[in-house]
């Protein structure tokens, strides 16, 4: 085995984990307070690639910068879902919530094919062509810095959980959703802050991620299954096994990638995502069993 | 000779312990109650002998054999059969075909299962609900319905987890009555109850547990003589009486 | 009741000869997946443990069933039901952990899609069945190879599966096995107190419903004539599955063919009219509506809805 294509799968992986860590803890959010499971989270994520590319190509707008445009409207499509639709099936059966979230699934992927066709498509930017060495290992400057931007991203939500009012809530609210509805905080300004924020997160993933992977409409389930598995193998609703569950993931994919083959590394995430659900339903970072 | 026979029954939750060493004899026909603080282990010794819970340490006899380790299918199909603090009915469901689903364990056959059904529904005096959605059901008469889905299952002992709770004076003298009746029929009853007039009156034998030991035992006239009771339990509400 | 089901089946029985072959191919459509909704039903619906990988089922069957066909020269009308087997076989072991460590909602979900998607991925992978290209079955339009050269013959083939998958769960619905499953959704722990073993319940309905799900594997393999590994183990296809019993009206009989009557012609016009002018997605897009509209509105499904439309408001 050469060690440097090992070496350049553990880096290439470690940097892309970013991405997933940012779109994970914004699923992990949503469900930590409110019990949800978004099941539209990765076409939320695809819409906001698809924004990205609508303001690279109509205002030619670098997604580096764009990814604050995508974040705000993601956010204000989370806004909308919230109040319109999970706000009135927070206390119904699972089953039923994930049928709705199916649904508001299918209604994204679809629209993004009508909207934008089937074809793959993938966002220009001028950092996308550059590549630094590290000794023998390249590296992407367009990973790196989306790399970057994600962990920035990831550190000024965890600053808005500890540092305001409003982020405290969401984490009373998820540490004991009951418990935040006894002492009378606005529970439904919390939810649709929630809710927003957790589709920000990912419309931010989407638009940083759309340089460096190119995607179409039905890119959204296979992504949501990703994020699926990483809150699973981190814990439903914990923020940090969210963030480490991201990095793990993308590592173990891209060792997948390297040992068997790269369209076989779905197999090791889901084969973790198997030793988890039956061996520690909580994950890694969980509290309590499932 | 004895029908139910626990002896050195333990288990803990983490650091805490539930139920300690508690020995209980039960002899065929009685009726047993346990009693004793909130928190005292009571739900847990029934969710031990149901097998919802496997104990630490301990052994639990029932009818001559150990139903330590069975799942708690397996122990109501020996004739062991539970019902719930918070009852559980299948909301969904109409009074008489929840009791069907208890009466198919001893009748497989959809229209005998019915049948007794329809009969135990009778017997527990929820006849003019039979066809009601159990959802629909007052708390007394889901009461009623849980303990007909137990008897259903044609069980020699009856555990009944505060069937008493949150009714009315009526509806708990009712209550007795058909506890009195259906132990008269044959079916020994071990009964955890916080009204202290029904479980006097009911109980051949009194057990009282206090932070998982047993502290008395004896006939409802010796427990309410007994100093320890007094202090652990029944004097919380004679010193402080509860405001009217 | 029953005169009227007679009636129903009279006129499906004979409308292939009364109308064109267009019209044949959305019936063919209807039945099969009504025959794969009323499968799912029996543990999605009935038990009401949320499978989301029933496409694997298919698939596992489809796959055999070709496979056979193909190496061993062994008929698809014997294939079907070893395909079914090992769709059976499947459908345990994922019960069995599913069950056994007690996944509930999302995480059975989840457990289900893994399992398909695992499928799927080593379907992609593996020369030998065909890889990345996947199968395809040549037409030689012989009987015995589960082939035909009229349309009516798949139809009445596919109004069979229908009509029996409707059967058995009409006869699981009237014994016991029925009761304890409609049962245990509702209440698991209550169930275990009365003396139902219900891993064991749960089981035998994840057996039952996978083996029916990969016998209907035979069925799409020698209609279509190919097998995709991204089609017939993807989770659409499980989407596809789910769908129409749950608008129909999950673990109700009729469920699943009301839906299939109201979902596969929605399908099938908009995917014929709309896909020429380009729009692909469109009968998705009214699916995902559909889906929103009934857990808002009709939670229990068109099925009940219905029939207490048909029958008056209880007094």
């Amino acid at each position: 085995m050469d060690l440097t294509l090992v070496g350049q799968g553990l880096l290439s992986g470690f940097l892309f984990g970013g991405v997933y860590s940012l779109m994970a803890v914004g699923l992990t959010l949503i469900f930590g307070v409110m019990r949800v499971v978004n099941f539209a989270h990765g076409d939320m994520m695809v819409w906001g690639m698809y924004l990205a590319w609508l303001l690279s190509i109509r205002a030619g707008i670098d997604p580096y910068v764009g990814f604050l445009v995508c974040a705000a409207a993601l956010f204000f499509f989370g806004l909308l879902i919230q109040r319109g639709l999970v706000e009135r099936i927070v206390d119904a059966p699972h089953e039923m919530q994930i049928l709705l979230m199916l649904g508001v699934a299918l209604v994204l992927e679809n629209a993004a094919l009508v909207a934008f066709g089937p074809d793959p498509a993938r966002v220009r930017s001028p950092l996308s062509q550059a590549t630094v060495w590290i000794g023998p290992i390249f590296v992407d400057v367009a990973r790196l810095v989306t790399f970057g931007l994600a962990m920035a991203l990831t550190a000024a939500l965890w600053l808005f959980l500890a540092r305001t009012d409003l982020g405290r809530s969401m984490r009373a609210a998820a540490d004991n959703p009951y418990g935040a509805r006894v002492i009378g905080t606005d529970v439904r300004r919390v939810y649709a802050a929630a809710f927003g924020v957790g589709a920000a997160c990912v419309g931010a993933a989407g638009a940083l991620v759309s340089p460096i992977l190119p995607f179409q409409p039905t890119s959204g389930l296979g992504l949501s299954v990703t994020s699926f598995n990483i809150v699973i193998i981190g814990g439903m609703g914990s923020l940090p096994g969210a963030f480490v569950g991201g990095i793990l993931v993308s590592v173990a994919e891209s060792m997948g990638a390297v040992f068997l083959s790269p369209s076989m590394k779905e197999l090791v995430s889901f084969g973790l995502l198997i030793a988890i659900l039956l061996f520690r339903p909580a994950g890694l970072f969980g509290k309590a069993a499932g | 000779m004895s029908l139910l026979d626990v002896s050195a029954l333990t288990k803990r939750f983490g650091g805490l312990l539930a139920v300690g060493r508690l020995d209980l004899s039960m002899a065929k026909g009685e009726m047993l109650g346990l009693i004793g603080p909130n928190g005292a282990g009571k739900t847990t010794v029934f969710n031990l002998l149901s097998g919802f819970l496997r104990p630490d340490e301990g052994q639990i006899r029932f009818d001559g054999r150990s139903v330590v380790g069975l799942k708690p299918h397996q122990v109501c199909r020996l004739g062991m059969a539970r019902t719930f603090q918070i009852v559980r009915p299948f909301p969904h469901l109409s009074v008489v075909d929840n009791v069907k689903v208890a009466a198919l364990a001893r009748h497989p056959v959809m229209t005998h299962a019915l049948e007794s059904a329809r009969a135990v529904v009778e017997r527990v005096g929820l006849g003019a609900r039979a066809g009601a959605l159990a959802s629909g059901l007052t708390l007394a008469d889901r009461k009623r319905l849980e303990l007909a889905r137990a008897l259903a299952t044609e069980p020699s002992l009856l555990l009944l987890d505060e069937v008493m709770a949150g009714l009315n004076a009526t509806e708990i003298e009712a209550m007795v009555r058909l506890v009195t009746t259906i132990n008269a029929g044959g079916i020994s009853v071990l009964l955890i109850e916080h009204n202290m007039r029904a479980v006097m009156a009911l109980s051949h034998r009194i057990v009282v547990l206090s932070f998982g030991e047993k502290i008395a035992s004896g006939t409802p006239r010796e427990v309410a003589a007994d100093r320890r009771v007094i202090e652990a339990y029944l004097g919380e509400e004679y010193v402080h009486p509860p405001q009217a | 009741m029953r005169p009227l089901i007679l009636l129903a089946v009279a006129i499906l029985a004979a409308l292939p000869w009364l109308v064109g072959s267009y019209l044949i191919t959305v019936m063919i459509f209807i039945f099969f997946y009504a025959y794969l909704g009323q499968a799912w039903n029996i543990v999605g619906g009935y038990a009401g443990q949320l499978s989301a990988g029933h496409s694997a089922f298919v698939g596992i069957g489809g796959y055999a069933a070709a496979l056979l066909s193909a190496h061993a020269g062994l008929s698809p009308w014997i294939g079907m039901w070893i395909g079914g087997s090992f769709a059976a076989v499947l459908g345990a072991v994922i019960g069995y952990l599913g069950f056994r460590f007690g996944l509930r909602g999302f995480y059975f979900v989840l457990l289900t899609v893994a399992f398909a998607e695992i499928c799927r991925v080593i379907a992609l992978n593996v020369d030998a069945v065909g890889g990345a290209l996947g199968l395809y079955i040549t037409f030689t339009g012989n009987a015995r190879q589960f082939q035909f050269q009229d349309n009516r013959a798949y139809y009445y083939v596919a109004l069979a599966l229908m009509l029996g998958a409707t059967a058995v769960v009409r006869a699981i619905e009237t014994h016991r096995f029925g009761a304890y499953l409609t049962a245990i959704r509702q209440d698991e722990s209550a169930c275990e107190a009365l003396g139902i073993d219900t891993l064991r319940v749960k089981m035998q309905a994840m057996v039952l419903s996978s083996f029916l799900t990969g016998v209907g594997g035979t069925f799409y393999a020698f209609y279509l004539f190919s097998l995709q590994p991204n089609a017939v183990f993807g989770i659409p296809l499980s989407v596809e599955i789910i769908i129409r019993p749950i608008v129909g009206g999950a673990g109700t009989v009729m469920g699943p063919i009301l839906g299939s009557f109201i979902l596969s012609p929605l399908a099938e016009i908009s995917r014929s009219y709309f896909a020429q002018g380009g729009w692909n997605g469109l009968h998705l897009i009214v699916y995902g509506v559909l889906l929103i509209a009934v857990v808002l509105f009709l939670p229990q499904g068109a099925y009940p809805a219905l029939r207490r439309l048909v029958r008056g408001r209880p007094a």
